[in-house]
């Protein structure tokens, strides 16, 4: 059976489409899944385009940011007040990707893809998920993570954050070896929110060090409650590699992730650019 | 599995086509409509030789299921010249030998058109960025740098 496309309005119709049958798919930009159609690695099936005006929902303009899970990357970069993401969206894809790629596809997006969700998670973002037949639920996003990797996770409505504090206080980095357009090496997010002069409420996260985005905790842990000097920068560094599981594939070895991870901490925390 | 229904402008030509549900824009453009411009090359969204304009916004028609573009103007590079006279990027591209093998082009000029259609007066490091989803194996990309720079001058002299 070759693969169906379903448009329906709602996104509880959605998820209960997506409960019930384990081939179907929820379609973002389908720079994911329609690749994999075009690779012969989806053969059967259903994907689903949901056409809900909520998708495409943006609210920024307040100290807490609610993005639906259908806004594009290029509506992120066209969006001034998210201009502390415009790094990370400006790293997915080229132009022709990001006019369709989605908040809600790049959570799915195996390793080493992900960058904007590696964003989300050093903004401790939540998702809004509609999963089976019941109503929505709100799920941090570092745990909807741990749950895609078991599968099942239901449908993403939107994700949710509270702005970054500070002009300086959001920083992302992705290394790549190919510029301006390549895929990551690896990706370093970090919000640091000070208060008289010392971190406090700080936020790490890698992208393709794992086998999702995850929280660099040691990290966040020893800068905790201290300036971001050369000895704190120096602490984070040697805590850098802890919980980290890089793969090796066709981008960089396990091996080159693990060496150059703590030297890019290092010049982000420093402020220097990569 | 029943084909469906989809109507959209093609290069300013309404058009309706019955496509399979999971059909690629390019695919249908190229084997339903006889516009053979875009080219298929990778398939992964990685070479940009499909790229087209949906509503004035670049997408790669490798990528882009058909069912999504109801109602919506696609323009490729078929489009582009108005009957015998071409385009100034078209024009620009022959003057700074911004082709050789071509087989890029057609999605080349579709990224600048995207690039100089919102922003007429682009820097370099612009230009790069717009075209950076396209790959050339052939020109080492600076004859297209510059002649979409040229293309932005000649578009400014003719409007000022």
């Amino acid at each position: 059976m070759p693969v169906n496309v379903r448009i329906v309005q709602g996104l509880q119709e959605a998820a209960s489409i997506l409960a019930s049958d384990r081939g179907a798919q929820l379609l973002g930009g389908g720079t994911l899944l329609v690749r994999d159609i075009n690779e012969g690695v989806m053969t059967e099936g259903t994907l689903l385009r949901a056409v809900d005006p909520a998708l495409l929902a943006m609210n920024t303009g307040g100290a807490r940011v609610e993005l639906g899970a259908g806004v594009t990357m290029a509506m992120v970069l066209a969006s001034r007040d998210l201009s502390y993401l415009h790094a990370a969206a400006r790293g997915i894809g080229g132009p022709a990707v990001r006019t369709t790629a989605t908040i809600g596809g790049n959570l799915f997006a195996a390793t080493p893809y992900g960058d904007f969700t590696t964003a989300l998670l050093a903004l401790e973002a939540v998702v809004t998920l509609h999963a089976g037949f019941g109503g929505a639920r709100v799920m941090p996003l570092e745990e909807m993570l741990a749950n895609r990797a078991r599968g099942g996770v239901g449908l993403v409505a939107s994700v949710g954050f509270s702005r970054p504090a500070g002009a300086d206080g959001f920083r992302f980095v992705k290394v790549a070896r190919v510029r301006p357009k390549g895929i990551s090496v690896l990706s370093i997010a970090a919000h640091l929110p000070q208060n008289a002069g010392r971190i406090s409420g700080a936020r790490v996260a890698y992208g393709a060090m794992g086998p999702t985005p995850l929280r660099a905790k040691a990290v966040e842990r020893v800068l905790e409650g201290r300036s971001l000097d050369a000895a704190t920068i120096a602490a984070a560094k040697t805590a850098a590699l802890e919980g980290t599981q890089p793969a090796t594939d066709a981008i960089a070895s396990e091996w080159y992730r693990r060496e150059v991870l703590p030297v890019h901490l290092g010049r982000l925390l420093a402020g220097e650019t990569s | 599995m029943a084909r469906m229904p989809v109507q959209f402008r093609l290069n300013g030509s309404d058009r309706a086509v019955f496509v399979e549900p999971a059909e690629t824009l390019l695919g249908t453009i190229r084997r339903g409509l006889g516009d053979f411009a875009p080219k298929f090359g990778c398939g992964q969204g990685t070479c940009g030789v499909c790229t087209v304009l949906v509503d004035g916004e670049p997408r790669l028609g490798c990528l882009t299921l058909s069912v999504t573009c109801e109602g919506r103007s696609i323009e490729t590079a078929s489009g582009l010249a108005d009957g015998p006279t071409l385009h100034p990027l078209q024009a620009a591209f022959m003057e700074h030998f911004a082709a050789q093998c071509g087989f890029c082009t057609p999605g080349m000029l579709m990224a600048a058109k995207a690039l100089l259609d919102r922003n007429p007066n682009p820097t370099r490091v612009e230009v790069v960025e717009a075209i950076a989803g396209n790959v050339c194996r052939c020109t080492g990309y600076e004859p297209i740098i510059n002649a979409i720079l040229a293309a932005a001058q000649q578009r400014g002299v003719r409007r000022a």
